[in-house]
Order: C-alpha cells, then structure tokens, then sequence
C-alpha cells in the first residue's frame, strides 16, 4: 500500500539487495486482493472437478434425463414451461452482480451511502436466488421424489406406447393409448397405496416398436447425486457470500471503512468473490440445464 | 474507476447488465431449439444438437470472459496477475477431453461386459487364462 512510509523507503531503495526486503507490489495490488484472486482460482478448480466429473458419468451412462424435462415446473403451478425458472435464477444472479460493481464504484468515490445501499440490494438479490433454489429442491424432493441415490427420471431407448395409464392401470379396450419417442423422459410417479400402507412407485408398462414389453426403469443414479452436490455446493458459495456482505455492509455503514481510507478495499474483494459465484453459475448453468 | 470517468464507467456496467441478459436469452432459446421446443423434429437430428450444443459452450465461455474482465477489473490488472490467474485454467482443457474420453469408453465397455455375460463360457478352452500352475513362478 502506497502510504507515505513506503513511498520514503522505496526513495531510498537503491540497492540491488533490498529488493527483496518487501515493500513492493510486483502485481501492483494488494496482498488480500492477490490472495481472493488465487483463492477463486483454487476455487474454480474445485468446481470444474465437479463439474467435469457430471460430464464424464453422462458419457458414461447410455441414457440421461433430458434437462428441459426435469426443470420444467416452475411456483404457482406452471408446468411444462421448460428452463423458464432457472432463467429467472440466472437472472437474479447477474442483476445482483451489476449492483454489486456498482457498490464498487461507490466505494471508490468513497460514498458510504452508495456502497450501503448498492451492497443492500446485492444481498436482496442473493436472498432471491436461495429462495428460489430452495423452491427448487422443496419440488424435486417433496413432489418428484428425487434423493441423492433415488433418480425418478427415465429416458426411453426405443419408440412405443404405453400399455398403463398414469396411474399404473392398464388400458380398457378401445382407448387410446398414450404414443412415446426414444430419447423422451419420463417421471416414475410416488403415490401412497391404501392396500399396502406405504408408498408406491408407479412404473407404467410399455410395449415398444421392436414388439418387446417392458416397464419404465429409473434413470441413472447419478443424476441426482451430481445435482444436489454441485447446485448445493453452489448455493453454499452464495450462502456464505450473503454472510459476509452482510457483515462487510454493516462495517461499512458504521464508517470503519471510512477511517481505512483505502477505498473500500474490502467492498471490492467481496465483490471479486461475489463475481465468482455468478462466474460458476453460468457453467452450472450451462452444464446442468442448457446442455 | 479512475481508468473511466463516473458516468462512463456507469453507464458501462449498465451495457453490461444489458449484455450478460441478451446472451442469457439466446442460450435459453438455442438450448430450447436444439431439443425441438421451438421446431418440432429438429431434436432428431444430432447435427442440430451438438452445433446448439458448441454455440450455447461458447457463449457461456463469453460471459465468464465479460464477468472476468469487465466486472472483476481484470482488464486494469497488472499483464503477470491475469496470467498467473488464468493462465492454470488451461490444463482444465486437457482434464475436459481426458474425462470425457474415459466416460465414453467406459460406456462402450458397459455393452461389451453386457455381450460377455450373456455369452455362456467355454470350459473346455481356456484359453488366455493362466492356471494356477503357471501362475506359481509369479509368487515365488
């Protein structure tokens, strides 16, 4: 930091052996704002990690729920609306990301009621995104019945027709039954049977193009696993970020920046760190619902 | 930012809000059109799957490129912090194809294991297995 005592000794600092005495800042920025630098990029390994690791298990596996089916509700009952809800989330993360560089820019001018209340308006952002992902898991957890080891969400292999109806009788005569593509999801339904006293699964039967019958089997166990662990560890991220922008606006308000006269230095690492989780979610993004 | 007055660097995160929204949009419909929401039948063809597949990848890559520069100021950082940054992201290039190569395979390799367990052994003929004889050198 360039305060009047560096500036002396670095007046000073001719010879060749105290260039290694400290002092100087090769990359021109400050130690804590270096080290928040290398810590996302350690934390971007961690991510890509997971998010590679969801890549090659879908390579591996012959069949993976198509996203666009599985994410396709959305609150207030809409269904069929396919990515609509996500794209609300991903919104949410950017527009909070914008208010946050704009808290930065306020810190530079050193206006405290600006930093306050752009910050304010980030955490609100960051409190949306977490409420909608909660939405998001209370839906597949309470209603779909996805677990990190049970995966509800099969696709077809082959072209055919059901042989059941939705909730696991089979077809009278005459009707007509319901036509299915390869490549198409399916949700096995949950439904709490009277005769046995517990939950159901209902996996509908199916007579397929080649002439052979089957039953809707579940998808590959992964899928759930890989999705409660990254959006989790993700949601973590933006979690902790709400605490610590919570903590460093309420430093801010009280004017201990202000004393600091730096700028509001550390209104802009939070906001390197809050960057970086709307960084990553664009690959969550990306990786869990466009692709 | 000193490098930019107040109201340009203002108006500059607005183009930048304005920016991240329409290139979330355009992947949203890409995506959506590579599984035939928006033309029925166009999920049949795996040409317009993986071409909507490579574009939505590269405006993704675009967006962490904007967030990156624009609004973590990379761009005003001294040359040696940006590459010793971005620079150890590069051997995640190597970890995407190796991994997505071994999953692959391993899928190819599930039909094959499946092809071997249906195929009934031939007792008679073992042939490439080592008997326990052969083996006893390898202990000694």
């Amino acid at each position: 930091m360039a305060t009047a005592d560096t500036v002396l000794e670095h007046e000073h600092d001719v010879q060749q052996g105290d260039q290694w005495g400290g002092g100087k800042e090769p990359f021109k920025v400050s130690y804590g704002k270096l080290m928040m630098w290398y810590f996302l990029l350690s934390d971007a390994f961690t991510f890509a990690g997971f998010l590679i690791a969801y890549g090659s298990l879908r390579f591996s596996s012959p069949t993976w729920p198509v996203p666009d089916f599985v994410f396709s509700t959305a609150p207030f009952g809409i269904h069929h609306a396919p990515l609509i809800f996500v794209t609300i989330m991903s919104f949410l993360l950017i527009i909070s990301s914008v208010t946050m560089v704009r808290a930065v820019q306020e810190g530079h001018r050193e206006n405290k009621n600006g930093v306050v209340f752009w910050m304010l308006l980030t955490i609100l952002g960051g409190i949306g995104f977490l409420s909608c992902q909660a939405w998001e898991w209370t839906n597949l957890i309470a209603t779909e019945h996805m677990t990190v080891s049970t995966n509800p969400f099969g696709t077809h292999v082959v072209s055919g027709e059901y042989l059941d109806d939705e909730h696991g009788h089979a077809y009278k005569d005459g009707t007509q039954r319901e036509q299915f593509k390869a490549g198409q999801s399916y949700l096995i339904h949950k439904h709490f049977d009277e005769k046995t006293g517990h939950d159901e699964w209902i996996q509908r039967r199916f007579l397929a193009e080649d002439g052979t019958t089957g039953v809707q089997q579940f998808g590959p166990k992964a899928f759930g696993a890989l999705f409660f662990f990254i959006t989790g560890f993700h949601g973590f991220h933006v979690f902790s970020g709400v605490a610590f922008l919570t903590i460093i606006m309420i430093n801010a308000a009280s004017g201990l920046y202000v004393a600091r006269r730096n700028g509001y230095e550390m209104v802009e690492k939070i906001g390197l760190y809050w960057h970086f989780v709307d960084l990553v979610w664009v690959f969550v993004f990306l990786v869990f619902y466009l692709l | 930012m000193a490098h930019l007055s107040y109201e340009a660097s203002i108006k500059r995160v607005y183009y930048g809000l304005g920016l991240l929204a329409v290139v979330t949009l355009v992947e949203v419909f890409i995506s959506l059109l590579g599984k035939g929401h928006i033309i029925k039948g166009a999920e049949n063809y795996s040409v317009v799957i993986y071409t909507a597949g490579v574009i939505i990848a590269v405006l993704s890559l675009y967006k962490a490129y904007f967030i990156i520069y624009e609004f973590m100021h990379m761009k005003y950082e001294v040359k040696g912090l940006a590459m010793s940054v971005l620079l150890p992201t590069a051997l995640l290039i190597w970890a995407i194809i190796a991994f997505f190569q071994e999953g692959n395979s391993w899928k190819n390799r599930r039909e094959q294991i499946k092809e071997k367990n249906e195929t009934p052994a031939d007792t008679k003929n073992l042939q490439g297995m080592l008997s326990k004889q052969d083996t006893l050198w390898l202990r000694m």
